[in-house]
């Protein structure tokens, strides 16, 4: 960089886009990429739609992030972070994309606020508006607790973006191809560490099996369809979970025979009325989750990050 | 508003692997000499983590082009992210700008293009060897994936020989490093730990 953009920090005092990347208008991360509704595609179910996969990735994110400085070493500190970066990525894109489908889902904010719609969605939505399923919120237990939430997690994710980079909504399709290449690496590597619990020592297989015992009911909202995805399923453009279930379950008994871990019966885990995650219906945990994740945006509304 | 006369995504069909593109070097307006100019500017930002590599030689500059609106001439880098959560976009987007603007150009735009998605494919010759001097292990072909991906419970690939001693005696330590691209090996010969850049 030549001297003139020597420091930083210049850019932070804002106003002066010539400055750095902070606080210059390079923020949109869809720019130059085309957001048109695909025909005959309701812009509002399908701004729903970016926000139920988007907000799994967010959630998921904040949750894997919670492990920084707290995994068993340095390695695998370094994983979940990535992990939870990767999905932070896939969050911001599809959280993006709801906004540019829609912008009725982005909560309003004070006049001026240079706040971006998928920080705005983020950070100033309430619990019952958003969409993930309720795997992803439940808080952090174990090391075991991560690795299984990760397998069950990246297993359907994997399965669902393998179809969806044939959606016709072309931001999807491309936040899908890349993915895929993405989470096929968190998938291995809680298929790895999985192998490793299930057969390190008695200790870790004991709690492998807990972890596994608490986290299995959740998986249903994963593979289970909801009106929406089956909507836009149809339409061509999202993807129906209920066609991912022989794929997701194929893999996951890949995984628990190798181990030598039987597979636990424990049936799903109802909604409330019939409705779900996906319908904004939530444990505490999420909304414990997003005080913390929200705070210091809620209160600087007008900040500039 | 500049407006393009094609899609920043193109489209292509289900189930069919995405078109490579045969090699680094990004497509520039090269017929005119401003065009040839941009593409030499643009080309020489260097990847702020991996500062060994320019954007071309990691594959990440996909075209710079000069288009034409009612104010004039607009320069126009085309950029597509390593991975979906790479943080060095931003200041990648701001290089690209300061460093046309240093050059003269005073108008420049940065689109981001997400199809088809970056593979280490796109690494150059020269990027691999720049790679390779830095004590850093370049990837080796990226997997080509018709259909389901597959679950894969053992090493993700033969272990890349030690960038620094050549020894093949060298095991994963992550899978994971200190960029989204790169995984961690150590050397059980020389003892060194290394960084592999990953195939995707």
């Amino acid at each position: 960089m030549s001297d003139e953009h020597g420091s930083v920090f210049d850019g932070l005092l804002g106003g002066d886009s010539s400055q750095w990347a902070f606080g210059t208008d390079f923020e949109d991360p869809l720019a130059g990429v085309d957001t048109t509704t695909p025909d005959g595609v309701d812009p509002a179910e399908l701004a729903a739609y970016c926000l139920m996969l988007g907000d799994d990735a967010l959630i998921m994110s904040q949750r894997l992030s919670e492990w920084c400085s707290r995994a068993p070493d340095l390695e695998e500190d370094i994983a979940l972070a990535n992990m939870a970066l990767d999905l932070l990525g896939q969050a911001r894109l599809l959280l993006a994309r709801a906004a540019a489908a829609d912008p009725g889902v982005v909560p309003a904010l004070p006049e001026g606020s240079p706040v971006p719609p998928e920080d705005a969605l983020a950070f100033f939505r309430d619990d019952r508006d958003f969409r993930n399923v309720r795997l992803a919120e439940v808080p952090n237990g174990d090391f075991a607790h991560v690795v299984v939430r990760l397998l069950l997690f990246s297993t359907a994710r994997l399965a669902l973006l393998e179809r969806l980079r044939a959606s016709r909504d072309h931001v999807l399709a491309a936040v899908a191809g890349k993915g895929v290449k993405e989470v096929a690496y968190h998938r291995d590597w809680a298929g790895r560490w999985f192998l490793t619990l299930a057969q390190g020592t008695e200790e870790s297989h004991r709690r492998l099996l807990a972890a596994l015992d608490a986290l299995w009911p959740l998986r249903g909202e994963l593979v289970a369809a909801h009106p929406l995805e089956r909507s836009l399923a149809m339409a061509g453009v999202g993807v129906d979970p209920a066609e991912l279930r022989e794929e997701v379950d194929a893999v996951l008994d890949q995984v628990l025979t190798v181990s030598g871990v039987p597979r636990p019966g424990r049936a799903p885990l109802a909604g409330v009325g019939g409705r779900t995650g996906r319908d904004g219906l939530h444990t505490e945990a999420l909304s414990r989750l997003l005080a913390e994740m929200q705070v210091v945006a809620r209160a600087h509304p007008s900040g500039r990050w | 508003m500049v407006t393009a006369d094609r899609p920043a995504i193109a489209r292509r069909d289900a189930g069919t692997p995405g078109p490579r593109h045969p090699s680094a070097t990004p497509r520039g307006s090269e017929a005119t000499e401003v065009g040839r100019r941009a593409l030499e500017v643009a080309g020489q930002v260097r990847d702020p983590e991996m500062p060994m590599l320019t954007l071309t030689d990691l594959g990440v500059l996909r075209g710079v082009e000069v288009e034409r609106d009612a104010d004039g001439e607009v320069v126009v880098a085309s950029i597509t992210p390593t991975y979906t959560g790479c943080p060095a976009m931003a200041t990648m987007r701001d290089d690209l700008v300061h460093r046309l603007q240093d050059a003269g150009f005073d108008r420049v735009e940065v689109r981001v293009v997400l199809d088809p998605p970056w593979s280490s494919d796109w690494i150059s010759e020269r990027g691999r060897a720049a790679l390779r001097a830095a004590g850093l292990s370049a990837p080796g072909p990226a997997p080509r994936r018709p259909g389901p991906v597959l679950l894969t419970l053992g090493p993700p690939r033969p272990a890349p020989p030690c960038p620094r001693c050549g020894s093949a005696a060298t095991r994963l330590t992550s899978e994971f490093g200190a960029t989204a691209c790169k995984a961690l090996y150590r050397c059980t010969a020389c003892l060194e730990p290394f960084e592999h850049v990953k195939e995707i």
